[in-house]
C-alpha cells in the first residue's frame, strides 16, 4: 500500500470519504438481498444521477437534486405499497432515460454526466466525507432499529401484521435510507461502483456467513479491502477509480466461487 | 372454554377467505391458557381461520375479537422462507423474542448452526420452538408435526402441555394423536 499518496492531502479526504462507503454500502446490500430488491441500488443510482444533470441544468445544487429525485422515488414506490424488483426495475429505466435524454439535449451536462457515471472520487471534498459521516452514524442507528423487523418479515412473515405493528413504515423508513445512501454514493463514486458495492459484497457473504452478524462482517471487510486494493491500483496507474473498483469487487466475487467450489465439492 | 377463563381471541360468527369466504360461519373463542386444535378434512379451512387470528385473511362477516395488546407468535405450515440466507439457530429465537435457554437436549447443537444446513424435521423444530417461547400471549401452530419424526413428536407434546401459565395455544395438526395428547380442547372446522 502507497500510504505515503494515500496520507497526501490531496487524496487522504477522498480516500476516507470511500471508504465510508465502502464500510457502510454493503451492509444495506445484505437487507436489500434480505428484501430480494438487490436491483434498488441501480435504480435509486440511476435516478440519482438523473436528478442531479436535471439539477445541474437548471442551475440548482447538484446533490440535491440526487437526493430529491431518489427520495421521491422511494417515498412513492412506499405509497404505492409496491415491492420486489419490478417497481425497482421500472423506476431504473426511467432514470437512465431521463439522464441520457438530458446529456443529449444540454452539452453543458456532459462534464457531470461522465462524473456521475465513471465515478469522481478522486474529486470528492469536505462536503462530500461530512455528507457520508453523517449518513454513516444515521443509517447505523436506523439499521439498529429496523434489523429485527425486516428480518422478521421475511422469516415470519405475519407475525408484525399479527401483532398490530405498522410493516409500512419500516418499509418507507428502509426505502429512503437506501435512496439517500445511494444519492450520495452515486455523487461520490458513480452509479455503477456504488452499484457494485451494494451488490457483490451481500453476494459473498450469502454464501459465506454463518450467522447474519457474521455475514455483515464479511459483506464490509471484503468491501473495504477491495475497495482499499482498487484505490492504490487506481491511484497508482493513473485510471479511473471506479471501473478498477467495479474490478476488483469481481475478482473478489470469482475467487469466493472457486473457494466455494474447492471446498463443498 | 372454562368461563372463569377471559378469552384472549374470540371468533365470533366468523367468515373468513381470500376472494371468496372459505370457511365459516364458526364461532369459539381461546382462553388465556388454553391449548386448542382445529379439527377437519383437507380443505375445510383450518390454516385460512388460523391466518385469521394472525391478521393475514380478509374477514367477510362476523367478528374477529382480540383482547387489547395481545402479543401474538406464528409459525407458519410453510418451509421457512431462509432460502440462502445466513442465519442461525440462535439469531431466529432472537427474532420471535424466544429465549434458547433449556431447550431440549436435541435442539441446543442447532442453535449455532446456519439454518440452511438443517433437514426439514430439525427446522420444523427450531421454528416451533422459536414461537411457542415467544413472549407471546397467544401462539399459532400450523402442522407443528410436519416432516418431525416420532422421537421428537414426543418434545413437542411436552413443550405444548407445558406451554400453559398464561399463554394460549391455538393450533392446526392432521395428527390425531398428537391433537388428542396435547388439546384441551378440539374445534371442528368445516367448510362454508
Amino acid at each position: 500500500m502507497n500510504w505515503d499518496a494515500v496520507l497526501d492531502p490531496l487524496f487522504f479526504t477522498p480516500f476516507v470519504t470511500g471508504l465510508l462507503f465502502a464500510a457502510v454500502l454493503p451492509v444495506l446490500g445484505m437487507y436489500l438481498r434480505l428484501r430480494e430488491e438487490w436491483l434498488a441500488a441501480l435504480s435509486f443510482a440511476q435516478l440519482a444521477a438523473a436528478g442531479s444533470l436535471v439539477f445541474a441544468v437548471l442551475d440548482w445544487p447538484v446533490l440535491a437534486g440526487g437526493l430529491v429525485t431518489a427520495g421521491t422515488a422511494a417515498a412513492f414506490k412506499s405509497w404505492l405499497a409496491a415491492s420486489g424488483n419490478n417497481g425497482y426495475a421500472l423506476l431504473m429505466v426511467a432514470g437512465w432515460a431521463v439522464a441520457l435524454l438530458t446529456l443529449a439535449n444540454v452539452p453543458a451536462a456532459d462534464h457531470l454526466g461522465h462524473a456521475l457515471f465513471d465515478g469522481q472520487l478522486y474529486f470528492t471534498g469536505a462536503g462530500h466525507l461530512w455528507s457520508i459521516g453523517v449518513y454513516a452514524i444515521v443509517a447505523a442507528v436506523a439499521l439498529r432499529a429496523l434489523s429485527r423487523s425486516l428480518l422478521l418479515e421475511r422469516v415470519f412473515p405475519n407475525t408484525l401484521r399479527a401483532n398490530d405493528r405498522p410493516a409500512a413504515r419500516v418499509h418507507l423508513a428502509f426505502d429512503v435510507l437506501i435512496a439517500t445512501g445511494l444519492a450520495l454514493a452515486t455523487a461520490t463514486i458513480g452509479v455503477m461502483a456504488a452499484f457494485a458495492l451494494v451488490f457483490v459484497p451481500s453476494m459473498i457473504a450469502y454464501r459465506w456467513g454463518r450467522s447474519w452478524k457474521r455475514a455483515l462482517v464479511i459483506a464490509s471487510v471484503t468491501s473495504v479491502a477491495s475497495y482499499v486494493a482498487a484505490f492504490e491500483v487506481a491511484l497508482v496507474n493513473d485510471q479511473p477509480f471506479g471501473p478498477v473498483l467495479v474490478l476488483a469487487l469481481v475478482a473478489a466475487a470469482t475467487v469466493s466461487w472457486a473457494g466455494w467450489r474447492l471446498t463443498h465439492r | 372454554m372454562n368461563s372463569a377463563t377471559p378469552a384472549c381471541i374470540t371468533f365470533d360468527a366468523l367468515s373468513a377467505g381470500y376472494e371468496r369466504p372459505v370457511v365459516g360461519p364458526v364461532s369459539f373463542a381461546v382462553g388465556a391458557d388454553e391449548v386448542v386444535a382445529l379439527w377437519g378434512e383437507n380443505g375445510s379451512g383450518k390454516t385460512t381461520l388460523l391466518n385469521t387470528a394472525a391478521g393475514a385473511v380478509r374477514i367477510f362477516g362476523g367478528r374477529l375479537v382480540k383482547r387489547p395488546g395481545l402479543r401474538v407468535s406464528h409459525q407458519q405450515q410453510q418451509a421457512l422462507p431462509i432460502a440462502g440466507i445466513p442465519l442461525s439457530g440462535r439469531e431466529l429465537f432472537g427474532l420471535t423474542g424466544a429465549t434458547p435457554d433449556h431447550l431440549p437436549a436435541p435442539l441446543v447443537p442447532l442453535l449455532d448452526r446456519r439454518l440452511s444446513e438443517l433437514s426439514g424435521g430439525q427446522l420444523q423444530l427450531l421454528q416451533v420452538f422459536a414461537c411457542l417461547r415467544a413472549p407471546a400471549d397467544l401462539v399459532l401452530l400450523d402442522e407443528p408435526t410436519n416432516n418431525v419424526d416420532p422421537g421428537s413428536v414426543t418434545l413437542l407434546v411436552d413443550a405444548l402441555r407445558n406451554a400453559r401459565g398464561g399463554r394460549a395455544v391455538l393450533f392446526v395438526s392432521h395428527d390425531r394423536r398428537f391433537v388428542d395428547a396435547v388439546a384441551d380442547r378440539v374445534i371442528e372446522v368445516g367448510a362454508p
